[in-house]
């Protein structure tokens, strides 16, 4: 198996007023056949990473080739074989229908017209968005959007295709419906490669082989997500259920590795990560000294979210 | 797929975008059919009023009918990748491996569609409405200029693109500049040579003055008053639109260098 993507020690720095180091010495391999995703907050550089890779930004240092050529010297062997596709992004004429602007871009790809056509139907039928064929994009909804651009990226059949926040904005529905298509694209295709960049945690984990955690830039663990779960070892995972409360108090709780709040219900349910079952005695302590009452606690398998905190001592959220 | 092939697909369907688009909108006829021949109804009352020769008042039709073409290259070909990134496709045609020349020279296709429009009735309903008397001896020869003048044109547009795709909304008071201007410095509504031959030598940088210069003396003989001899024009107008065609491919090519260096083919509202 070769690699489809190669980056090694690379780093982007755009200058401004203020350098911003969106990457930072970055190394990073995935195989060829892989559906692989980068998992990090917002601004942590997958967008740069991913964007670096499309040959849309060149690295401030540091090489990456894709499919065997170098984003920097080689984008036009690079870009025949690749596709791309952002999350709530808005691209295509609205005057134009699905159909019409799904060809156009086909034909920016050189795909014969009988061949475009055939697999244009067949992924309009796939994301049950057939009926809206010929409706203008103008009138369609932000899903019906969303699947069209999703369709654009796969009907040049690409060797590898990037996506960046795919389902971003989408209802469980539709996301559900676009992550089955996903898997199946990469298992049923022998030699494709995926790599998908996410802030949820349960679609790298559901999706991916491997999974790269990002933060502020850098790589901090590339594994699969059974082995990024393993790695919170002897840490331990618990759900607090309480009224609510500022858990800006809970992180600095010596012993609590990372945690996420989430509101539900007029509660607010606390997953976080200790170091020790013991810690959660003090926790509670914290809690009830905040003016909290504890409503709910149980203890959990850990989860790549569990895995995310125990690596970056926060949350993605 | 050859590069050729490839390019040639991608050229026709940004064209095909273009045009079915403007199909589907069709109330911009009206507004680019009746709005011109205002303006063309005003410089012939003006010459008119004048008692300036009526030859004068198909200078006015030609220059209106150009009109047209100039006001596509400057917003509807150089401004057109600043507009494609605001609204998100720059970034999806720069992914795409077809050559940036034949995205361009796509949309050049595509405008020329409602472009032609403009110009046709313009041409037609000036001539019909103002009583425009042409002289055509060699329709031909002027088919064959009006193809070099687009040519160098949309040639040079595609030469400012690249300017747009860097320099956004600075670029824009460029696309201004060349505008009111040039229909001055280019003779859109009188024979050039009326400014000397200095301000016309600088003006004839733009393929445009040339162009409607030797069209002007084959639409209307020694009465058009030229610049240059016909066939010296046509010579200039090739050389012209080979040196934009090469320096739009190669500044095309430069700018999207830098704009990967810099990141600005993706950031939009620049």
């Amino acid at each position: 198996m070769s690699s489809a993507i190669e980056v090694r020690s690379l780093s982007r720095v755009f200058s401004g007023r203020k350098e911003i180091v969106a990457l930072d010495d970055v190394d990073l391999t995935v195989e060829e056949g892989e559906l692989f995703g980068l998992l990090g907050p917002n601004g942590a550089g997958k967008t740069t990473l991913i964007k670096i890779l499309c040959t849309l930004l060149l690295p401030s240092s540091g090489t990456a080739r894709v499919l065997g050529y170098d984003v920097d010297s080689e984008a036009k062997q690079i870009r025949k074989r690749i596709n791309m596709v952002s999350g709530g992004e808005i691209s295509g004429y609205g005057l134009l229908t699905i159909r019409e602007n799904l060809w156009m871009f086909t034909q920016f790809y050189g795909v014969q017209g009988k061949v475009a056509k055939q697999r244009i139907d067949a992924l309009l039928e796939e994301f049950g968005l057939e009926d809206k064929a010929d409706v203008k994009l103008r009138t369609v909804s932000t899903g019906q959007r969303q699947k069209m651009n999703i369709i654009r990226g796969f009907s040049t059949d690409p060797d590898l295709i990037f996506l960046d926040e795919p389902t971003l904005g989408l209802d469980v529905t539709t996301s559900i419906s676009i992550r089955n298509y996903l898997r199946r694209w990469v298992r049923e295709r022998e030699g494709r490669t995926m790599m998908l960049t996410t802030h949820y945690m349960r679609e790298a984990e559901e999706l991916c082989d491997r999974v790269a955690i990002i933060d502020r830039g850098r790589i901090v663990a590339v594994d699969t997500p059974a082995g990024l779960k393993r790695r919170v070892g002897n840490d331990s995972s618990f759900l607090i259920e309480t009224t609510p409360i500022d858990t800006a108090r809970l992180s600095s709780l010596t012993g609590v590795r990372g945690l996420t709040a989430r509101p539900s219900n007029g509660h607010l349910k606390v997953r976080m990560v200790l170091e020790d079952e013991s810690v959660i005695a003090d926790v509670i302590s914290a809690v009830v000294a905040a003016g909290g009452k504890v409503v709910g606690l149980s203890k959990n398998e850990p989860t790549l979210e569990d895995a995310f905190m125990h690596l970056v001592g926060r949350g993605l959220e | 797929m050859s590069d050729w092939a490839l390019n040639i697909r991608a050229g026709l369907a940004r064209a095909y975008a273009r045009t079915v688009g403007a199909t589907r909108e069709p109330s911009w006829v009206v507004f680019d059919v009746l709005l011109p021949l205002l303006g063309v109804a005003a410089y012939i009352f003006y010459y008119r009023a004048l008692g300036a020769d009526p030859v004068f008042e198909g200078f006015v039709v030609l220059g209106g009918a150009m009109t047209a073409f100039w006001l596509n290259v400057l917003w509807g070909m150089a401004a057109q990748l600043f507009w494609e990134r605001e609204v998100g496709n720059l970034q999806l045609f720069m992914v795409a491996p077809m050559s940036r020349m034949a995205l361009l020279a796509g949309m050049a296709l595509g405008g020329l569609f409602t472009s032609a429009v403009r110009a046709l009735s313009t041409l037609v309903l000036g001539v019909l409405i103002f009583q425009v008397h042409i002289m055509m001896a060699d329709p031909l020869a002027l088919v064959a200029v009006f193809t070099l003048t687009m040519l160098a044109v949309y040639g040079m547009g595609m030469a400012l693109s690249s300017l747009f795709l860097m320099y956004g909304r600075d670029a824009w008071n460029i696309s201004n500049l060349l505008q009111e201007p040039v229909y001055l410095m280019s003779g859109f509504y009188f024979p050039v040579r009326e400014l000397g031959m200095v301000v016309s030598a600088v003006a004839s940088l733009i393929p445009i003055t040339l162009g409607l210069d030797a069209m002007r003396q084959l639409l209307f003989g020694e009465l058009a008053g030229g610049l240059l001899p016909v066939t010296v024009e046509v010579v200039i107008l090739a050389l012209q639109a080979a040196i934009f065609i090469w320096l739009a491919a190669f500044s095309l090519d430069r700018m999207e260098q830098r704009g990967r260096r810099e990141g600005r083919l993706t950031l939009r509202w620049q």
